[in-house]
């Protein structure tokens, strides 16, 4: 399993989550096996097997664009964050 | 014997007369502090702890004569043994020490360029080796705007007022709302209904006097960005609270080549990094295109734990110090991730895009654009 930090704007989404642990060799493995239990995120970030632009995965703390994109492949006990940008300052 | 015998001391009075005509070596013996404060001209610095380590080598011929002087003339008298040691042979102590010599009106020097008051007010920066007194001035000297007086610049703008930033801009066109006070720290009840530029400005100059404040009581638009800053910035604290302001000051930053010290924050979640134009990544290589506004809550929507902008904007404070300073490793190409439910602060890499519509090799971005548009078309 490897962890999914998932950023508070898409918890809604989530249910509530934070952290989901998740299982796959790859970015896109994690993601389909992620959004498979929760649509609502896949319907957000991932519709049609495909990277929303506003959202940046990182492996390892390397965003995955600059690497194998979904390619890239993930350790088991490792951890994926998913972010989007955040506006506020207020 | 005859060592012992002898009158060791000289009035200050009598000190110039021997220094012209004997060519005696005029010898400071007090702390580098002392020094820098105030010491007589052409007079040799060497704190009495480091005298046996650096005379011999400073001053190599044995046989010229030596007036020692401190401040009040105690501590020159205790170093004569030691000099006598090293084999000097006609050490003197000036009686009165600096005190003396400043009562008669003979001249000395600084190698301060703080007064006695900033030397007090910032003596804990003066006594960090990474700061000390030049970078004190540099402080001093140093130009810092602020996007916001909100959350995040509330705390960002009372630590850099604090620290002798000397000039701080601050840019924001909103009013104090009561529902700030949880967190925008700037402001107070007395403060509700006016302006946030105008409470600022107050509060930090009630804090700082050695702190000019720049206030601009208008929103950041196309049209403002490239006079305000055009004013002399050397660094940008963004503490936005919107997506379109964050575009457009990365696109002006970058054209105007200055850093932007980074922050932004939801609910129990923050994130720090410092964009440097061509150096670094810019905002754009990091989010090339922001969230749908459904998925972008202000913190009026979603709400924000009070104290995360005070981490966080500290966070911003702490690298728009070290930019301005020259130390340190500012976090160019780092994201900082706070969360604060977690007490965890994660990292992750940023790195320059070359294909970045801004910064990249082949800008397709060369003037501002709509920027409204640009976060809520899709």
């Amino acid at each position: 399993m490897t962890t999914v930090r998932i950023p508070p704007t898409l918890r809604t989404e989530t249910g509530g989550e934070s952290s989901i642990p998740a299982s796959g060799s790859t970015v896109r493995e994690l993601l389909d096996d992620l959004t498979g239990r929760f649509p609502a995120l896949r319907e957000r970030i991932y519709p049609e097997g495909e990277l929303a632009r506003f959202v940046n995965v990182y492996v390892e703390g390397e965003d995955v664009r600059t690497q194998e994109g979904l390619e890239t492949p993930v350790r088991e006990g490792g951890t994926v964050i998913l972010l989007p940008a955040m506006a506020g300052g207020c | 014997m005859e060592g012992s015998t002898r009158i060791r001391e000289i009035s200050a009075r009598k000190a110039p007369d021997a220094i012209s005509s004997n060519d005696a070596l005029l010898l400071d013996v007090r702390s580098d502090q002392e020094w820098q404060i105030a010491h007589i001209p052409g007079a040799l610095h060497i704190p009495m702890s480091q005298l046996e380590e650096r005379l011999p080598e400073l001053a190599p011929d044995r046989s010229r004569p030596i007036i020692t002087y401190c401040a009040v003339g105690a501590r020159s008298l205790r170093s004569l043994p030691t000099l006598d040691e090293l084999g000097y042979e006609d050490a003197v102590s000036m009686t009165g020490g600096i005190v003396a010599w400043q009562e008669l009106g003979f001249p000395v020097e600084s190698s301060s360029a703080l007064d006695e008051e900033k030397r007090n007010r910032y003596s804990r920066h003066l006594l960090i080796p990474e700061v000390g007194e030049a970078g004190q001035r540099r402080l001093l000297e140093s130009n810092i705007l602020l996007i916001g007086a909100g959350g995040l610049g509330s705390p960002a703008a009372l630590y850099l007022a604090a620290a002798g930033v000397g000039r701080i801009g601050i840019v924001d066109d909103d009013v104090v709302d009561a529902s700030n006070l949880q967190r925008q720290v700037l402001h107070s009840t007395v403060e509700l209904g006016e302006r946030k530029a105008r409470s600022a400005r107050r509060a930090l100059e009630e804090l700082n006097p050695d702190v000019e404040v720049v206030t601009y009581e208008e929103r950041l638009t196309s049209e403002n960005v490239d006079r305000i800053l055009g004013d002399g910035w050397d660094l940008v604290v963004d503490g936005a609270d919107n997506f379109p302001t964050r575009y457009l000051l990365n696109d002006a930053s970058v054209w105007h080549d200055v850093p932007v010290v980074h922050g932004s924050i939801y609910r129990f979640e923050g994130q720090v990094t410092v964009f440097k134009p061509y150096e670094g990544p810019c905002y754009r290589c990091l989010f090339p295109q922001p969230p749908p506004p459904e998925l972008a809550p202000s913190c009026a929507e979603g709400g924000v734990l009070g104290v995360l902008p005070g981490v966080i904007g500290s966070l911003q404070a702490n690298e728009a110090l070290k930019l301005a300073l020259g130390i340190g490793e500012p976090a160019i190409g780092r994201l900082l991730l706070f969360d604060a439910l977690g007490a965890r602060l994660d990292e992750v890499k940023v790195r320059r895009d070359p294909d970045c519509p801004v910064c990249g090799e082949h800008p397709t971005i060369t003037e501002y654009i709509d920027y409204v548009e640009f976060c809520t078309a899709r």
